[in-house]
């Protein structure tokens, strides 16, 4: 078996099992009231994480480039309560311009 | 690394941050242990995430089991309805259109791979983080929520430099803590 193949079958694997972690375990039952306040919070921590890394991380390092004038765009259409699509779009033009200007 | 491999990962993986991962660390020569390790640890995430998801996903054990693996990202987070709860039948549509999407988007990639060179040019890689934002805002309800997400961008931004992908995120899973105080 080539390494491409023990990698995708042993990710694939893992990755079954680590979503199934929690409808596996607690599937259609209420979580324990404690966790329940704990997990609600989840979102917007682990949301407001993502946003960060994917538009400042680097390869071990973080970057100031074309990513951050697409967020300053989906923050301004935010700010004019713009559809979501219009959001995500507005993130990627600006960026794309960003690029094609050269930064 | 051939066609057919590609296809099969994204069909039984769908994660793409871990298959981008685990793709990179073998292109750039890493053995296939550390393309394993990176890959896993990019989805420890959706072990707390499912945790969220667990409430209104019952019945029988494999179809449990079957609709987890819908969990993606994407799907989670458009299917948040306010106060950690998320809808079911938005998360199984949104999952399987993606998983639709995911599959023939890899089988397209494997077949026209160059033609289109670098997505970075059309700006994609900003429209994600995009996408969290708008649902991120509809998430700050509460000064408590407010306090975790600020906590969870900062303990992942500080932690960029110091680890390996992947890491940042699921340590900034933690910030959902200041939920035990009350």
């Amino acid at each position: 078996m080539s390494p491409v193949w023990t990698v995708g079958a042993a990710v694939g694997a893992a990755t079954v099992a680590l979503k199934a972690t929690g409808p596996v375990l607690f599937g259609g039952r209420e979580l324990p009231p404690r966790l329940t306040g704990v997990v609600a919070l989840l979102a917007p921590a682990l949301l407001a994480a993502l946003v960060a890394v994917q538009i400042l991380g680097g390869d071990r390092q973080l970057v100031l480039d074309a990513r951050l004038v697409g967020l300053a765009a989906a923050v301004a259409a935010l700010a004019l309560r713009a559809p979501i699509l219009v959001v995500v779009s507005a993130a990627a033009m600006a960026t794309a311009l960003t690029r094609a200007a050269g930064f | 690394m051939g066609a057919l491999a590609p296809v099969v990962m994204s069909a039984t993986a769908f994660a793409g941050s871990a298959q981008f991962a685990a793709a990179s660390v073998l292109a750039t020569g890493g053995g296939a242990l550390g393309a394993i390790g990176a890959a896993v640890l990019l989805n420890a995430r959706y072990a707390p995430i499912s945790l969220t998801v667990a409430p209104v996903l019952g019945g029988p054990l494999l179809s449990r089991l079957l609709q987890s693996q819908l969990i993606v990202d994407e799907s989670w987070a458009v299917s948040q309805v306010g106060g950690g709860r998320v809808d079911r039948r938005l998360i199984v549509g949104a999952g399987l259109t993606l998983y639709v999407g995911w599959l023939g988007g890899t089988a397209l990639g494997v077949v026209g791979a160059g033609v289109v060179g670098n997505p970075a040019r059309f700006g994609l890689d900003a429209a994600f983080p995009a996408l969290f934002l708008a649902l991120l805002v509809a998430q700050l309800s509460s000064r408590q929520a407010l306090v975790a997400a600020v906590l969870g961008a900062t303990i992942a931004l500080a932690l960029v430099p110091f680890s390996s992908p992947g890491v940042p995120i699921i340590a900034a899973a933690a910030a959902c803590l200041v939920g035990l105080r009350r």
